[in-house]
């Protein structure tokens, strides 16, 4: 099988952890404040960085039980005290923010990084910033579409001549600060959108599949669009990645038993919101097999898993969205270790002897 | 396609929308060995791409050409773009409604706060002369692959079929059948309710039988 990531897109891999902020517990349960939760991401991004882990995003979002609507400041305080890591959004809700704005914090975060800063640019599927801001979430296409746009007219690095219906036209406006080198890896991250992949490969923009239910394989269609579109619209080849979440123990017993609960706990909120049935321990189960979208186990259970689909996925980045909300701290910094240290150098190893 | 004789009579299906839903549900009725055609919102050239690699075999075509074409219309449209869809263009036809209407991710929308009626009531009394199937929707569409089996097989899942044409309802009930999932038929749009979001069906896999346990606990309560 002539398949393997690096064979199919030429491109390293490479490993990353997502937060979208999630509160935390103590050792006795009690969830801790939002200023606490903030400062441990803090913690967990430096640990990140010297297990070697390739790149720690924050996703934007506004609720209370998600208190990271600054996440790119947080970055910068993990900045300051890391050297290799890359540090991104995951997802930045470009549909009600301002393009020249996102730009400038992300380029400001690049100047702090010495060039590790990246942006994942999402339509948003949690929907809490559109009535903040101000927004309509009818026209979250058209939002997407223009911001998105005028997004990659900026990575250019050039003054910009814009013009839409989203927000005030640009004439030959210089956006500072200016990039050092080249412009940061831009993604745009689809959960199942045809429209917003073809997207991604016009504008130039790196692909990251975010796969929250079901079998990861039956994205392996978006991935084949992604390469098409990229050849339709001659650009060069572009990296793959896949976001999804899960939790690594010493063992598959320990790391279900830390997360199933919490992860009961928050479907069964999110439920209420999404409108959807309450996961069983038999859905979960399937969820956490080798045909769900979990990655729930010890090190070498989720490895084989992560190697499994990013080469079904065409895929040479993984970002393993961490810590479920009500984890306690302790299990969420070991589960950062396990990943570095074991998870990581294993799919590199099993990737490695195949291709 | 198991036979010349099958692919002669199944019915065109017509799908309008090339978006989440639109294509996974092409998809699947290809390989049930009928006939797709696709449209995006407007000129066939936009989702040539789309269509080619997510749902080969289909018929890339005009919005209103799909739809005149079509013997089953699948309305598989972004709901908030449903007040102002044309209900000419599918005048006469039967009409699968696979959308669904949940303020707290969609914001609200006017139309469909009517506390009488399900969505797929609001939508047929908007299409007043096409009829109206509620079915699909319940399920995840990225799970409409994965999850299909062939009848008979202990662990296929059961897909509710809710309208007041009982001829339309029959039609898209073998199209679930013939896709893989067992239809339970439910005797009108009324009905439908129990398919909607917030309900014991919405996201909830289940067999036939347990998807009756639901209906005969929902009669009871």
């Amino acid at each position: 099988m002539n398949d393997s990531p690096s064979l199919r897109t030429g491109f390293p891999l490479t490993f990353g952890l997502d937060t979208f902020g999630d509160v935390h517990s103590d050792e006795n349960g009690t969830l801790k404040s939002h200023a606490q939760t903030i400062r441990n991401i803090v913690e967990q991004g430096v640990l990140a960085d010297s297990v070697g882990i390739d790149f720690f995003g924050i996703g934007e979002h506004h609720t209370d039980d998600y208190p990271l609507s600054a996440g790119d400041l947080v970055l910068s305080a993990i900045a300051a005290q890391t050297r290799k890591i890359h540090l991104g959004s995951a997802v930045t809700v470009l549909s009600s923010d301002d393009p020249v704005r996102v730009f400038q914090r992300y380029s400001t975060l690049n100047a702090l990084s010495s060039g590790r800063a990246e942006v994942i640019l999402g339509r948003g599927s949690s929907i809490d910033s559109f009535p903040l801001f101000g927004y309509d979430l009818s026209d979250y296409e058209v939002l997407f579409e223009e911001k998105s746009e005028l997004f990659a007219e900026l990575l250019r690095g050039k003054p910009v001549t814009w013009t839409g219906t989203t927000r005030a036209a640009l004439k030959d406006q210089d956006v500072v600060p200016h990039l050092e080198a080249e412009p940061f890896p831009t993604w745009i991250g689809v959960g199942g959108s045809p429209q917003s992949v073809v997207r991604a490969a016009r504008h130039g923009y790196n692909l990251i599949l975010a796969i929250i239910g079901g079998s990861p394989a039956r994205f392996q269609p978006f991935s084949n669009l992604y390469l098409e579109a990229l050849e339709h619209f001659e650009r060069p080849a572009q990296p793959i990645g896949v976001h999804s979440m899960g939790h690594v123990a010493a063992t598959d017993e320990q790391a279900q038993e830390e997360f199933w609960p919490r992860y009961l706990a928050v479907m069964k909120h999110v439920s209420k919101t999404r409108g959807f049935a309450i996961p069983t321990r038999e859905s979960f189960k399937h969820e956490i097999g080798p045909h769900g979208s979990i990655y729930v186990g010890s090190p070498e259970t989720v490895a084989r898993k992560i190697a499994a689909n990013l080469r079904v996925l065409h895929a040479s980045r993984f970002q393993l969205k961490f810590g479920m909300t009500g984890l306690a701290h302790t299990a969420v910094m070991n589960n950062i270790e396990l990943y570095g240290t074991k998870v990581i150098p294993l799919v590199r190893e099993i990737l490695g002897s195949e291709s | 396609m198991t036979s010349p004789t099958s692919t002669i009579t199944l019915p065109r299906i017509g799908i309008l929308g090339a978006g989440h839903v639109g294509p996974a549900i092409g998809r699947v009725a290809i390989e049930a060995g009928y006939p797709v055609s696709i449209a995006g919102s407007g000129d066939p050239a936009k989702i040539a791409l789309i269509t080619q690699i997510l749902v080969p075999g289909a018929k890339a075509d005009w919005p209103a050409q799909v739809a005149a074409e079509a013997d089953i219309v699948i309305l598989a449209i972004p709901l908030h773009k449903f007040s102002t869809f044309d209900p000419s263009l599918v005048a006469g036809k039967v009409v699968v409604d696979l959308m669904n209407y949940w303020a707290p991710i969609d914001g609200t929308q006017q139309l469909f706060e009517d506390p009488r009626y399900g969505s797929s009531e609001i939508i047929q009394r908007h299409l007043s002369g096409s009829r109206v199937v509620k079915s699909f929707n319940h399920a995840g569409y990225h799970e409409i692959e994965a999850e299909r089996r062939p009848a008979g097989s202990p662990d296929r899942l059961a897909l509710g079929v809710a309208g007041d044409d009982r001829e339309a309802v029959e039609l898209v009930a073998a199209l679930v059948e013939n896709i893989g999932y067992d239809a339970v038929l439910l005797d009108s749009l009324h009905e439908g309710r129990i398919l909607e979001p917030g309900g014991p069906v919405f996201g909830a896999s289940l067999t036939k039988e347990q998807f009756a346990q639901v209906l005969t606990e929902k009669t009871a309560a």
